[in-house]
């Protein structure tokens, strides 16, 4: 039993670091409606670039802001140069954009810092710690607690600050958004810029655990059943969705791995998320569209 | 009045049929051409153009009719293309060599069969799930088409090494692995279905496709069975991938291997109909073409400008890069595709003849 819980707990805060990434997701989406496959490189961008700087022997502090304005430039840039051109585009090919986003940040990444892999210390230590008879990782509690601050952190943004209260207006309704002169390209340059920041966040505490290295670009495919999960518009979702991934993952992997001869991993969230899409199409917190005729 | 009237509509009418007759024949004659400079290319081209660039190419233009037919038509977007593939030739692989005594094509097309019914069981979220939701369900299929060919050795007769060689091609005698007979095979294939798909496409149930596609809701509020055609579109796109995947391991590879189907083939896929033009049958060959041919081309330019200047690593990157900004590029210039920007090129050329 013990061993249940462990592998539960281990598995659930795993997921916490799933929900990073797809926090990122449901932020872009829910300003511009853009499915943004561009997250992933986002992540390894700046997991590579603070990495290089920390290797040059550039102070964390430092290079955290140096890091930041990388990816607010690059925000800015996909606004400019693709989104604005491909307003009112169907949105697959906004999708599409991303994907080819994503080759120019992942290929133009490489080219500046290098394809080889880094470590990353971020000073945690990595070494278990017992809670109530259960082994839990240090680092995963660390990644949890930064999970949890950035929720908090998020969401005073978009509900107290005006900056967000103008973000979710967009998110219901551009059109009158668009009405009472509020700036939404300004506004999408915003939303592209905190997903920058969230990008980096998820890409210091995944560079950190397996080495910043082109395979962080596939912590998207991680992320996409969290958002299935949780529904594209909800950062609550993405929170809870990351836990249920989390969680059915390393239980399936230990108990249905056993059984199949092999692992389930790759597929198994997957499958988990067509399943809770059948009872929920629109995910557990998202929004079903209306459709009118 | 009401009588010149008539005439005036009738004239209009006619003289608008004979210009449509007439780009008719002219788009067949086109097609014919094509069809004949396809078929005598063997006797020019080298090995290299028909291995490295030819087959593949033909093949790439079938599986991106095969998921335009899903997505273009019936508007159903799909990134299972890689696994409805690998269903495909592990179907016909085991076809060959377990009832060996089938001709060749018969073992394709039921290889098609199983990769189309397999394509209706994934495409049953389709009847509750839309859009994105409905992409990342079909990456489930994706991850677990992936996982079951690699997991269980049966499907590769228990072969050692994850890839295993295909079987010899043969048809009425003939040996068909020559490249020559390779490219033949695809293409006759590649007509034969890209007819079929024609037909299709025009046919009542190209209709309710489209219907499904320009809106469900109000497509099931007029009686369109849009359940049954989301399903029929479901498993003529995974027939047509299927075969696709087929002659990718059996034509093109000479190995049947799942890593050669994963998540990068869907995408190339994808992309091959979004910047050819989804909805278009031509539109499959020109975008499959420039899925095929631009890599190829980077890679030329980038060896012969560099020359070794660069190392390899950096030039993957570099190509890389260019690959995704020219697709963010065509993506901007035209929603449609190439097929759309080509026939706009094609209507201004005939207009600045006539006049």
């Amino acid at each position: 039993m013990s061993f249940f819980i462990e592998t539960l707990v281990g598995g659930l805060l795993a997921g916490v670091m799933y929900s990073l990434v797809a926090i990122g997701f449901v932020l872009v989406f829910k300003a511009s409606g853009v499915f943004n496959f561009a997250q992933g490189s986002m992540v390894l961008c700046a997991a590579l670039t603070f990495v290089t700087m920390r290797d040059k022997g550039i102070d964390f502090w430092l290079a955290a802001p140096i890091t930041l304005t990388v990816m607010v430039l690059i925000a800015i840039a996909v606004e400019r140069v693709v989104l604005r051109p491909l307003v009112n585009r169907p949105q697959i090919t906004l999708f599409m954009a991303t994907l080819g986003v994503s080759f120019v940040i992942e290929g133009l990444a490489q080219i500046v810092m290098g394809a080889s892999v880094h470590e990353l210390d971020l000073g945690i230590v990595d070494t278990p710690i017992e809670i109530g008879g259960v082994q839990v990782s240090q680092f995963d509690l660390v990644a949890a607690g930064t999970a949890g601050i950035l929720v908090v952190a998020l969401s005073i943004f978009f509900n107290k600050t005006r900056v967000g209260i103008a973000l979710r207006a967009i998110a219901d309704d551009p059109q009158a958004a668009l009405s009472i002169g509020i700036r939404l390209q300004t506004l999408w340059q915003i939303v592209w810029g905190v997903a920058g920041f969230v990008s980096l966040v998820a890409g210091l505490l995944w560079g950190a655990r397996q080495g910043v290295q082109f395979a962080l670009t596939l912590v998207v495919l991680k992320a996409l059943p969290v958002l299935i999960i949780g529904g594209f518009t909800s950062i609550t979702g993405a929170i809870v969705g990351g836990l249920i991934v989390g969680a059915g993952d390393s239980l399936a992997e230990i108990y249905l791995g056993s059984l199949l001869g092999g692992s389930v991993s790759t597929w198994f969230a997957y499958v988990l998320a067509v399943a809770f899409l059948l009872i929920r199409p629109a995910g557990l917190f998202g929004e079903a569209p209306i459709e009118r005729i | 009045m009401s009588t010149v009237g008539t005439e005036t509509i009738e004239g209009f009418s006619s003289s608008r049929e004979i210009a449509q007759s007439a780009r008719d024949r002219l788009r067949a004659g086109s097609v014919v051409v094509l069809l004949a400079a396809l078929t005598a290319i063997p006797l020019v081209a080298n090995d290299y153009w028909l291995n490295a660039v030819l087959i593949p190419f033909l093949i790439m233009s079938l599986t991106a009719l095969g998921l335009n037919l899903l997505m273009g038509y019936a508007g159903q977007a799909s990134l299972g293309s890689g696994g409805f593939m690998s269903v495909g030739a592990y179907a016909t692989y085991n076809l060959l060599l377990r009832l060996p005594e089938l001709p060749l094509p018969v073992s394709l097309l039921l290889g098609g069969v199983i990769s189309g019914l397999v394509g209706v069981i994934a495409g049953l979220p389709s009847l509750r799930i839309k859009g994105f939701y409905l992409v990342a369900s079909t990456l489930a299929t994706q991850f677990l088409l992936e996982w079951l060919f690699n997991q269980y050795g049966w499907f590769s007769n228990y072969s050692t090494s994850s890839s295993i060689s295909a079987p010899r091609l043969a048809f009425l005698g003939h040996d068909l692995s020559s490249p020559t007979g390779r490219y033949l095979l695809t293409l006759a294939t590649v007509v034969v279905v890209t007819a079929t798909a024609v037909r299709l496409v025009r046919s009542q149930t190209g209709r309710t496709w489209m219907a499904i596609r320009d809106m469900d809701t109000a497509a099931s509020v007029i009686g369109v069975p849009v359940s049954a055609g989301k399903l029929k579109a479901f498993f003529v796109s995974s027939l047509v991938i299927g075969i696709a995947g087929a002659l990718w391991a059996f034509a093109y590879l000479g190995t049947v291997d799942a890593r050669s189907f994963n998540l990068d083939r869907s995408f190339q896929v994808m992309f091959a109909i979004i910047i050819g033009g989804m909805g278009s049958i031509s539109g499959n060959f020109l975008g499959a073409a420039f899925m095929i041919f631009l890599p190829i081309l980077l890679d030329h330019l980038g060896s012969g400008v560099f020359g070794g200047a660069i190392d390899p690593g950096q030039l993957e990157n570099f190509q890389k890069a260019l690959f995704g900004a020219l697709i963010v590029w065509f993506l901007i210039k035209e929603p449609r595709g190439l097929a759309a920007l080509l026939s706009r090129a094609w209507t201004q050329l005939v207009s600045r003849i006539n006049r």
